[in-house]
């Protein structure tokens, strides 16, 4: 221990001991508290500036997922009115095709109808015009032949049986 | 940084060639004293009464200290250059009815009616007692210049965050906040598993302090004071982690000790006052890694320097200026280093003794 470089001196150590307490104190007041509380008050500053940012990240996403939506359902919607619209317009035509069909169906019929009944009355007024005419042709036969009566007879039946034939 | 270095060894050897040029001066004057490195290094890597500048003998430009002794009669004090230089233990201070010598930095009471130190033939003080020595010695000078440093500049940091709250750091503060996130956490968070918060200002104040006292160390401007290369500066700083330690040591810490977990009782006897022994033996390693890097650095400096006195040819210097150079640029490495493994064992140590059980 004659050394005198690993011979510690007591007085030494009591002014390291000293200097080295005051500057514990003295440091830790004015110098590692503050800097400690700044840099953990940054730290969680930046973290939570992070988490904010993340969740306007989700929030960004939800949003962006939801207009996805949003933007899905108006085009269903807009193809279902388009169906919709399309299948009103077929069923108009349609119906609008069947009402023609039938009214036209309608019309001939009753133009049939009515034909016939002109032909009818055609008919009869012939007949009458017939009847007229063989009244008169017989007058002017008559007229000629009263002679006989047996033939006029004859000839009489035999034109009534003509037009009752007719 | 290459310019500062540069600048630097050249105030490293220019001081060198100074202080030895003196002394060839006065050999060649007629003491045949050849050039002696060894007891050139250790006294300066001593602590001294005086802050030796340049020169030798009465031509040396010294700054004297206080010394304040507490002798047999009570308290003296006075300036170290009431010695007139002397450290071989024949000039006699006289002060308050004690008479002081100082003999190789030390200072020591005479006995009444003793004119100069005798020693006996195994080299002991046969007339002489050591008086309580609380004199501002160079590392005590160099201790507070380390506290006025560190004040001002943390002071200055911390006024930084105090004005500007959770900011970016700017200025001073941005080259203290790197180290001081290094040390909470490198050393402190990766260490002390629970509560570091309580052990950051010791870590802290611990890391910067070595620091200085290292770099410090390396200026020669200041003569290159040896303060962390002291052993009592270093063993006063294992005291403080010891204590720390011991004051926050958790129950598990001393059942691990006491009863080691996993060794059969047979063992007990061996193990138990080996792991005792390692309470002390921890901070011992601490106290010496430091000393003895630090010391180590100043004597081969030195050392190296002395190449060119002892062949007494300035030619040497193109060997010792080169390799001077390269040990001190080595030098500012080991002391951040050595302030780092200081810290980092440090808190290491208080990690194990704060920590709970759980295994």
């Amino acid at each position: 221990m004659n050394n005198p470089l690993v011979e510690p001196s007591l007085g030494l150590m009591i002014w390291t001991t000293l200097v080295f307490l005051v500057l514990l104190f003295l440091l830790t007041k004015f110098a590692w508290k503050p800097v400690l509380k700044a840099v953990k008050e940054r730290e969680s500053k930046i973290d939570d500036a992070l988490k904010a940012a993340e969740n306007a990240k989700l929030e960004m996403a939800k949003l962006k997922s939801q207009n996805e939506d949003m933007k899905q359902e108006a085009l269903a919607a807009r193809e279902a009115m388009m169906r919709e619209a399309k299948e009103t317009k077929d069923s108009i035509i349609a119906e609008a095709k069947n009402i023609a069909k039938s009214e036209s169906e309608k019309i001939i019929s009753s133009a049939r109808e009515e034909i016939k009944a002109e032909k009818n009355a055609a008919m009869s007024e012939i007949k009458n015009q017939v009847a007229i005419l063989s009244i008169e042709i017989a007058e002017k036969i008559v007229k000629e032949k009263l002679g006989a009566d047996e033939k006029q007879k004859a000839l009489v039946d035999n034109i009534i049986e003509e037009v009752n034939l007719n | 940084m290459k310019f500062e270095t540069y600048f630097k060894s050249l105030i490293i050897t220019s001081l060198m060639v100074f202080a030895s040029l003196s002394t060839f001066a006065s050999e060649e004057k007629g003491e045949k004293e050849a050039f002696d490195p060894v007891e050139f290094a250790i006294h300066h890597v001593l602590d001294n009464h005086e802050i030796h500048v340049w020169g030798e003998g009465e031509d040396a430009f010294v700054i004297p200290l206080p010394v304040i002794v507490f002798g047999s009669e009570g308290m003296a004090v006075f300036l170290s250059s009431e010695f007139h230089h002397d450290d071989h233990g024949h000039h006699i201070v006289e002060k308050n009815g004690m008479q002081f010598v100082k003999n190789h930095d030390k200072i020591y009471e005479l006995n009444k009616g003793e004119h100069h130190l005798k020693y006996d033939k195994e080299g002991n003080l046969e007339n002489a007692t050591k008086p309580f020595d609380l004199s501002i010695t160079k590392n005590v000078a160099t201790l507070i210049l380390v506290a006025i440093i560190l004040i001002l500049v943390f002071r200055a940091v911390g006024k930084h965050y105090a004005r500007n709250g959770a900011v970016a750091p700017k200025g001073l503060a941005s080259w203290m906040e790197p180290l001081i996130l290094f040390i909470r956490d490198d050393i402190a968070k990766n260490n002390i598993k629970s509560g570091y918060e309580r052990f950051m200002p010791f870590l802290l104040t611990v890391f910067f302090f070595i620091l200085c006292g290292n770099i410090l160390g390396l200026i020669p401007v200041l003569t290159n004071p040896n303060l962390t290369g002291n052993i009592s500066v270093t063993m006063t700083l294992a005291l403080f982690m010891l204590v720390i330690q011991l004051i926050y040591s958790k129950s598990a810490f001393w059942k691990h000790i006491f009863m080691p977990p996993g060794v059969p009782v047979a063992l007990y006897p061996i193990l138990v006052p080996i792991e005792l022994a390692g309470i002390i033996i921890k901070p011992v390693a601490l106290l010496i890694r430091l000393f003895a890097n630090i010391t180590a650095g100043h004597i081969i400096v030195i050392s190296l320097v002395s190449i060119i006195f002892v062949n007494q040819s300035v030619g040497w210097a193109g060997l010792s200026v080169p390799m001077t150079l390269f040990i001190s640029v080595l030098e500012i490495l080991v002391a951040f280093l050595q302030a780092y493994i200081f810290t980092m064992l440090s808190a290491l140590f208080i990690g194990m003794a704060v920590e709970e059980a759980h295994h």
